[in-house]
């Protein structure tokens, strides 16, 4: 019920919505905000075990094996609260700026909904791959019709560089289907017990990885990413920052490391190695970014660049920590993105060295900014601190040297943010920032939430996890099974 | 009582809230109520555990709270360690916050952002004793971020000023170098000992022989976030700095507490450094040096708080040389008399500039004494305390530490005895510049020049107090061991590496040359700078060695050189030719060349059905020619 429920709101009122012509933004609020509370129903009807709940398994097309097959462990459960808790604060975010022709861009936004739902608990392959690339359709049309000048370049490029990946996947997941024995089937417990030779994994690992370093993205398959950022407008920008390249994580987690446990263990080094890589290049590069959107958006690239090097070092620390860094680098990505817009929409520029002093005439906002810039560079008492903490953690104990350079984030990560937000909010007024307004109602409700949960998901860090922790437990123990004893 | 340990966090915690959330909603009156009230009642909590410590057969007590975090093998509990150790620098910290909090409501007493001054105060207050009470590496690395953030706010207190807000950036950063080096280092000590717990890391180290790589390993790295929070070689530059700050700050955070941060891990972590004498080598090393390079820069500096600060850069050198020693005793020990006298002589600084209307140079000074009477007398207690006057609270502390160098070996006898003549020279020329002479401001500024009020001089005169008599606790001249007695169940693994009976002559020889070193250079620097017209030198009439000093051995600049730009370089080239012209080229080029490869075959769809046929033919035949060879 609970899953049908969750898939059937966002999926009506997207139908719906085309056909508000009153006041669009509010329906669909209303639509997000009823979602979340299923999604909290879910989470407090939630047995904090390994075992997979509300599980719906209707077919779908049996003669190929394709079943509607969804399920919600702890790890799906804590996607799920991620994207419900964020869709409203996106359209929230979205109610106070003109969007022309808003029923449709809502509507785009609750069916992105449906496919990023649908993707965190699929448990049957070829539906995982559907919702995949069903979320891919909406976030097109905003970046491309919504965004700025150069989006349709930008969100092509996106477009096809992300269609390319999947195929990829999509590949691996049929060869995957072939392999399982009798009727075959395309469930996840079928793919999780295949126990495939070492080369056969090998080829599917590269496969898998393709199509979701391209959704983190992870280095060198990033730079569709600073210009779709850049371009598309906010809501887009936060669903695809907040969300969606969580639905690459989220891949790796259910999809390759149970089923691929020898191919990770051939290859893993070299996915870390890339996500390192990919850390200490993208903080570089953020240090002397002139916009502060782009500069976001390669700070993103660092963060995810740990959760998969995190992921990837295979530690019962690490893949924990890389749950809760998701949850934190949506929170903060989001917050990060709007503060942007807000800054945006009251001087028309994000370039940092053109602002400044704005602390002066928005104390409020500064405050909430500075909260959120020191999630984001990963103080204590604040969220990104135990996700980094457990990841840097995993990744040391993969590899002593690797763990250093990774924590270059930890110096890099406060010398660009540190930098853009005395630049940004600090010093004297200029002519552009003395006349910034303070924030509004609606940019509180939206900021406050971001706030709280910075805060709280740093001081009880155990209440995020106890969810998820059997759910990780069991994913290590399967791909243990699959003979994966000392990934090292 | 206890019990109670949780109140004496959570007190200035309850204080930050209430000030940061309402802030200019109470007045400033209520605003410094909360934030004196507050650390007034962890205080008061504190003193009451200390108290009680006495009565007590068990000397430490772990209070756990809950599971902060689980994750596989590792556990994160919320816990408090009540023991000898953290309850001296619980004293220490909430004593000397509480005077320094009062001060600040007669100091920051015109400022528009009193209250949030207050907030940050409270937060930091909250941080430090986190730190220092908690029973596990990460809850202590909470604390040490939490006070690294602090001092962040605090310096860059005055936002609309960019230099401040740089110096703040700066300070953050380069402890953020050092808490890379924290974190590795517990990284480690969860692959060795599979917990961050105090407890069970030092149960289990007793398995390790001495010198074993990973101790060292791990006690190296924990060092280098301790030369980052505690102003070491090559991680001091931003201690100057921060004398950006409101000068209540500079006593409480850059003096009396938050720098001694590193010597409290390192002491805490006693069982660990006992184990590594090579690491205990290299800290004595970094200590000898930081303390000769501060001395020697505070001589030229004119800033009244730039002395200090380069003064606390030595003291806090002066520590870790007998971290070094492994007399983590003598250590703690002069962190304590530090504290009475560097917070007294800052605060004393803050009356001075507050009276001079924000003047810091000490060349536009001069003569105060007669204007400032109570803060000229307080002041001169905390600069003979400073410069070791026998039997004031910085002789005995400094003795000990001398003492166990001089003894360890004579290779130290060079250093220390320059640090004996730099100090009281730096601290009497500022005492001297500063209060004697002529008066050398505006008339404006003289106009203004008055006492403090007694809000702010009766901490100081407490402090002063406490710096005459603070070394007595432990007078091992007189054979009074009172710290090393009440410290003992925390440092009882360590051996000292001398014998400090036979040291008699050495210690009675200390004093003795203490005595008449001080009172030469009293007389040296009053001859020199009490002139009416103290000379001050333009950096062109300087000599070399005076250049060095006064530009602080061009360490800044080498940074910025070395590091800074070469960075900001790579980061704008990296953009440039590696994104922009390397990766993005070659992935639009492979998008290109697919659409020129389709544009291309395009054109075989001629629509002439020959070349169809001949196509087709063609392809049949190779088909067959394939499956042939194949």
């Amino acid at each position: 019920m609970i899953i049908v429920l969750l898939l059937l709101i966002p999926l009506l009122s997207a139908c719906i919505l085309p056909f508000v012509k009153e006041k669009p933004g509010q329906f669909a609020l209303m639509a997000s905000l009823a979602e979340l509370a299923v999604a909290a129903v879910a989470a407090f009807q939630f047995i904090p075990n390994s075992s997979i709940q509300f599980a719906i398994d209707q077919p779908w097309i049996p003669s190929l094996g394709i079943n509607f097959y969804m399920g919600i462990d702890g790890i799906s459960l804590m996607m799920v609260l991620l994207t419900t808790f964020l869709t409203p604060l996106i359209i929230l975010s979205a109610l106070n700026r003109e969007y022309k022709n808003p029923s449709a861009f809502y509507a785009l936004i609750m069916l992105m909904q449906v496919g990023l739902i649908g993707v965190f608990i699929s448990l049957n392959g070829l539906l995982f791959y559907i919702f995949w690339e069903l979320a891919l359709i909406p976030i097109y049309f905003i970046a491309a019709f919504w965004g700025g000048k150069k989006s349709i370049p930008a969100t092509f490029k996106f477009f096809i560089y992300t269609i390319f990946g999947s195929f990829f996947m999509l590949i691996a997941l049929i060869y995957l289907y072939f392999q399982t024995p009798g009727d075959h089937s395309f469930t996840w417990q079928a793919f999780s017990t295949l126990h495939l030779d070492r080369a056969t994994q090998g080829c599917l690992f590269w496969a898998f990885f393709v199509a979701f370093a391209i959704k983190l993205p992870i280095f060198p398959f990033h730079t569709w990413q600073p210009d779709t950022y850049t371009e598309a407008p906010t809501p887009g920008t936060m669903l695809l920052a907040g969300i969606m390249l969580k639905m690459g994580i989220y891949g790796i987690i259910r999809w390759m490391l149970p089923i691929l446990p020898l191919g990770l263990q051939d290859y893993g080094k070299t996915a870390i190695i890339l996500s390192v890589i990919g850390i200490v290049y993208a903080s570089i590069i953020a240090i002397q970014q002139k916009d502060f959107k782009r500069l976001i958006a390669f700070s993103s690239i660092a963060h995810v660049g740990l959760i998969a090097a995190g992921i990837f070092a295979f530690s019962q620390q690490s893949i924990e920590g890389s749950i809760m860094q998701m949850l934190s680098h949506g929170v903060n990505a989001v917050g990060l993105f709007f503060i942007a817009d807000i800054i945006f929409s009251r001087t028309q520029t994000n370039t940092i060295s053109s602002l400044g002093g704005i602390i002066n005439s928005a104390p409020k906002f500064a405050i909430l900014f500075s909260i959120i810039m020191f999630g984001t560079i990963a103080l204590p008492l604040t969220n990104g601190f135990w996700g980094e903490f457990l990841l840097l953690m995993g990744v040391f104990q993969y590899n002593a040297c690797l763990g250093v350079i990774s924590g270059l984030t930890v110096i890099l990560g406060a010398v660009y943010m540190l930098r853009s937000y005395q630049k940004i909010m600090l010093g004297e007024n200029n002519a552009l920032t003395k006349d910034v307004t303070d924030l509004t109602m609606n940019e509180k409700a939206v900021l406050v939430p971001i706030v709280i949960m910075v805060i709280w998901m740093g001081l009880n860090p155990e209440f995020f996890m106890h969810f998820a922790r059997p759910a990780v437990e069991n994913i290590m123990s399967i791909a243990g099974s699959s003979g994966l004893i000392g990934i090292k | 009582m206890t019990n109670l340990v949780f109140l004496v966090p959570l007190l200035p915690l309850i204080g930050f809230l209430l000030n940061g959330l309402l802030n200019n909603k109470i007045s400033k009156n209520l605003a410094a109520a909360i934030g004196v009230l507050s650390v007034a009642g962890s205080f008061a909590i504190a003193a009451g555990i200390f108290l009680q410590s006495f009565h007590e057969s068990s000397a430490s007590h772990t209070i756990q709270y809950c599971t902060w975090l689980k994750a596989g093998s590792l556990t994160i509990p919320f816990e408090f360690l009540v023991d000898h150790l953290s309850m001296l620098f619980m004293l220490i910290i909430t004593g000397v916050g509480l005077l320094i909090h009062i001060y600040s409501a007669g100091y920051m007493h015109d400022d528009d952002g009193f209250n949030r001054f207050f907030a940050y105060l409270n937060l930091f207050m909250f941080s430090m004793l986190m730190l220092v009470l908690g029973a596990n590496y990460v809850m202590m690395f909470v604390g040490w971020e939490g006070v690294g953030l602090c001092s962040y706010l605090l310096i860059g207190f005055w936002y609309k000023n960019q230099e401040y807000n740089s110096a703040a950036k700066k300070a953050f950063i380069m402890n953020r170098i050092g808490d890379l080096g924290f974190l590795a280092g517990m990284f480690l000590m969860f692959s060795h000992f599979g917990s961050l717990s105090f407890a069970e890391v030092f149960e289990k180290a007793k398995a390790f022989s001495t010198n074993d790589t990973a101790i060292v390993g791990i006690t190296l790295l924990l060092f280098i976030g301790a030369c980052g929070k505690s102003a070491q070689i090559p991680l001091f530059t931003w201690l100057p700095d921060a004398m950006a700050g409101p000068t209540p700050v500079s006593a409480l955070i850059h003096a009396a507490t938050m720098v001694t941060a590193g010597i409290y891990m390192i002491a805490r972590s006693n069982v660990l450094y006992t184990l590594a004498p090579t690491t205990l080598k290299v800290i004595l090393v970094v200590g000898v040096f930081t303390a000769l390079l501060g001395s020697f820069i505070a001589l030229t500096q004119k800033d009244i708080k730039k002395v200090l600060a380069y003064s606390t850069v030595s003291q806090l050198g002066y520590m870790f040389i007998a971290l070094g020693l492994g007399n983590y005793n003598a250590a703690v020990f002069h962190v304590m008399t530090h504290a009475f006298f560097k917070a007294l002589l800052f605060l004393g600084a803050g009356s001075v500039i507050h009276a001079m209307s924000g003047e810091q140079d000490i060349f536009k000074m001069g003569g105060l004494r007669k204007h400032l009477p109570i803060t000229n007398i307080t002041f001169f207690i905390a600069t003979l305390a400073i410069s070791g006057f026998p039997l004031l609270s910085g002789f005995f502390s400094k003795d000990e530490i001398f003492v166990a160098a001089l003894s360890y070996s004579p290779l130290l006898w060079l250093p220390i005895s320059i640090l004996f003549f730099l100090t009281p020279f730096y601290m009497f020329r500022l005492y001297f510049l500063t209060f004697y002479g002529e008066y050398r401001g505006t008339q404006e500024q003289m106009d203004h020049l008055h006492e403090s009020p007694q809000i702010m001089t009766i901490p100081l005169m407490i402090l002063a107090v406490l710096s005459v008599v603070g070394g007595w606790i432990n007078a091992s001249l007189f054979n009074i061991h009172g710290l090393e007695h009440f410290l003992e169940p925390v440092f009882r693994n360590y051996t000292l590496p001398f014998s400090s009976e036979g040291n008699e002559i050495l210690e009675y020889g200390l004093a003795a040359v203490s005595l008449v070193v001080v009172i030469y250079l009293i007389w040296l620097t009053n001859n020199v700078f009490a002139k009416k017209e103290a000379e001050n030198l333009a950096e062109e009439d300087m000599s070399f060695l005076q250049k060095l000093s006064y530009n602080k051995f061009y360490v800044d600049e080498l940074y910025a050189f070395l590091i800074q730009k070469p960075l900001d370089w790579i980061s704008e080239k990296t953009y440039e030719f590696i994104e922009v012209s390397g990766i993005d080229q070659i992935v639009n080029g492979t998008g290109s060349f697919v659409g020129w490869s389709s544009n291309t075959l395009r054109k075989l769809q001629t629509g002439h059905i020959g070349f169809y046929l001949f196509a087709m033919v063609f392809g049949i035949i190779m088909i067959l020619v394939l499956n042939f060879i194949i």
